[in-house]
């Protein structure tokens, strides 16, 4: 029984949010408790199914699963001629990476979406659309198949809208989802064209196949082109990153942080067209998509922290900073990407960037995560997000000021918390690429800590005002939702190297290993 | 060369109206038209990935009286099956964002819509 499930839990990732979520409408019908039940029970099932599914590809290398098949690991059908006809999910380390993200994320969002939301009425719909984006994302980074990764694209991209614009209030927030749908569907349908220019010169759709078919022709440039644009802008990277502060601002908070998990998927999906799609180290100029993921990432560090110090609205000063920060992960893998055809300097340095990069996604993920919740929680009680109204919370939410301190030390890459461990590996090894880049994102890293002790200061510091004097602690759920998010934030900062070891350095080789992800379906060198 | 300029005429198509789409994308006012010209891409694309699938003297994958097993697999007609049902979903649910910004805003031309201030 253990065995059988162990087996199935691929399918069962995404199984779990898709069966939860139109199980919801259902059970919101015998009543809120449970409603609620099933919400836990989903969320607690969908991560317990994610962090089994990712201890077993970092204890014993890639999970296949082929769905139909009679075996699960029979990637090549007896009769198929060699082709993998079936869907194969294929989770490596990388993928295991996001899926321990998104399986912690989803936990937390959960949990502090049921006191955060008890107030308001649709809730089957809510929390259905949670689900389905939980199943978009964990699909998205586990899948081996590119038509596959267009359908998990676009679901995580459609329930995404629907739950930015679920609370339509003046409209705005409608607007904010109107313009996610909008980018995302374009976005989508030039993802979707590539995978026909791709299936139409190789006849499959496997990524591994694809890859290991890939002539990097005229007609493969130009989708490599239709497939990267839409992905380097739906994880907000300068100078698409005009829609995060709309989106992120007008959603619910607990959505907002789900939609930065959603965007880190976008970027696993870039890393993996970059890396395993389109990386032949012979026929590649590496240093050219390495400096192309540099100049962007350094770009969106800059400009991403320029333009979140002088906002009034808390949600969408944090919005650009998510923007900043996905500019260290950019950063961080573009160095390794340039210097990838030079051995010498990829071991000396270009592997720890990458693992800087890499490790500050789960970093990212959480204390973002916290931020935004922590922002909501503020929002929750107080009913405005603009920090010029917002003062001397610190003695009514003192459990929020702490989640809010935790947060905003680590976004600014403080010691002991997680946020410095890997912004030190990308110092010390963008230091060695280019001195200039690391002081700049040493200054981004400054500029960061002085906008949040502004926040800071402006939330929770002076003495308690009038207007907030009925303003209390958050109710438990939304506490412990923040916790879980924290804890790791904690952890993470304190015992790095144990993440590093386990967690970090098997995805680096797993990005840099194009060769086995290919023999992982394949068979063979 | 007729039949080159037949077998070209999908891919053709294909481009006017992936060039009539991104017009009204970039050039309507009216949130309507626009959306209509995403409906307009979602066919292009939908209409290259039929086009891409065409076998000359391709027999289809139906079984019963079939002159021969030698079939074309049709993955293609299945992803566009599946593009068709999602290219529905999005008109549908953008539609319905239109109609709430329409009475909200009492406009549906996006340069008024602009709360958010870009």
């Amino acid at each position: 029984m253990m065995d059988s499930l162990a087996l199935h839990l691929p399918a069962l990732l995404v199984a779990i949010p898709l069966f939860t979520a139109f199980l919801i409408p259902l059970a919101g019908r015998a009543g809120g408790t449970v409603r609620s039940a099933l919400v836990i029970l989903g969320a607690a099932l969908t991560s317990l199914a994610g962090l089994a599914l990712a201890a077993r590809v970092f204890a014993g290398g890639t999970v296949l699963y082929v769905f139909g098949a009679a075996a699960p690991h029979a990637a090549i059908p007896m009769d198929s001629g060699g082709i993998p006809i079936r869907i194969i999910f294929q989770v490596d380390a990388l993928g295991a990476l996001m899926v321990v993200i998104a399986a912690l994320s989803s936990l937390a969002i959960t949990l502090y979406s049921l006191a955060a939301e008890s107030r308001q009425s649709g809730k089957d719909g809510f929390y259905s659309m949670l689900f389905l984006l939980v199943a978009g994302v964990l699909g998205m980074v586990s899948t081996g198949d590119l038509f596959n990764f267009f359908v998990f694209l676009e679901i995580s991209s459609l329930a995404g809208a629907a739950l930015v614009a679920y609370r339509i209030d003046q409209g705005e927030a409608v607007e904010g989802g109107l313009k996610y749908a909008l980018l995302s569907t374009v976005g989508a349908l030039s993802v979707l064209m590539a995978i026909g220019i791709l299936f139409a010169q190789y006849n499959a759709l496997n990524i591994a196949t694809v890859a290991s078919r890939l002539r990097f022709g005229a007609l493969d440039m130009i989708a490599l082109v239709l497939l990267a644009v839409p992905l380097a802008m739906k994880c907000g990277a300068v100078p698409m990153h005009f829609w995060t502060p709309d989106t992120y601002t007008t959603a619910p908070s607990s959505i907002t942080a789900l939609l930065v998990v959603s965007s880190q998927a976008s970027l696993y999906g870039l890393f993996r067209i970059l890396f395993t799609l389109y990386g032949d180290l012979l026929r590649f100029n590496w240093a050219v998509f390495g400096w192309f993921l540099v100049i962007l990432g350094a770009l969106s560090a800059f400009v991403g922290v320029t333009m979140a110090i002088p906002q009034k609205d808390v949600k969408r000063l944090m919005a650009y900073h998510a923007v900043s920060q996905t500019g260290y992960m950019l950063l961080g893998v573009g160095v390794g990407l340039a210097v990838f055809a030079d051995a010498g300097a990829l071991a000396a340095y270009g592997k720890t960037a990458m693992a800087g990069g890499l490790f500050h996604i789960i970093n990212h993920a959480m204390y973002k995560g916290l931020l935004f919740l922590t922002a909501g929680a503020v929002f929750y009680r107080t009913g405005t997000r603009n920090l010029n109204r917002l003062g001397g919370l610190g003695h009514a939410m003192p459990w929020t000021m702490v989640f809010f301190m935790i947060g905003a030390l680590a976004i600014a890459g403080i010691p002991p918390f997680n946020g410095f461990a890997s912004k030190l590996l990308i110092y010390e090894s963008v230091f060695r690429f280019s001195p200039f880049l690391a002081i700049l994102a040493m200054v981004v890293s400054i500029l960061t800590l002085a906008s949040f002790v502004k926040v800071f200061h402006s939330m929770f510091m002076g003495p308690p005002r009038a207007e907030f004097a009925g303003v209390r602690e958050v109710p438990a759920p939304m506490i412990a939702g923040m916790a879980i998010l924290a804890a790791f934030v904690i952890l993470a900062g304190l015992v790095p190297q144990a993440f590093v070891d386990r967690m970090i350095a098997p995805a680096v080789n797993a990005l840099v290993d194009r060769a086995g992800y290919i023999a992982a379906i394949l068979g063979g060198h | 060369m007729i039949t080159r300029l037949l077998l070209a005429m999908p891919f053709l198509t294909v481009a006017v109206l992936l060039l009539l789409a991104l017009g009204a994308l970039l050039f309507k006012r009216n949130l309507i038209k626009m959306l209509m010209g995403l409906s307009l891409m979602e066919s292009a694309v939908n209409l290259f990935l039929v086009a891409i699938g065409y076998r000359q003297d391709g027999i289809a994958p139906i079984f019963t009286n079939a002159p021969q097993t030698l079939m074309v697999l049709p993955t293609v007609q299945a992803l566009t099956l599946t593009a068709i049902v999602i290219g529905v979903a999005t008109s549908a649910m953008m539609l319905s964002f239109a109609m709430v910004i329409y009475k909200k805003y009492g406009t549906v031309d996006v340069r008024n819509i602009r709360k958010l201030n870009g």
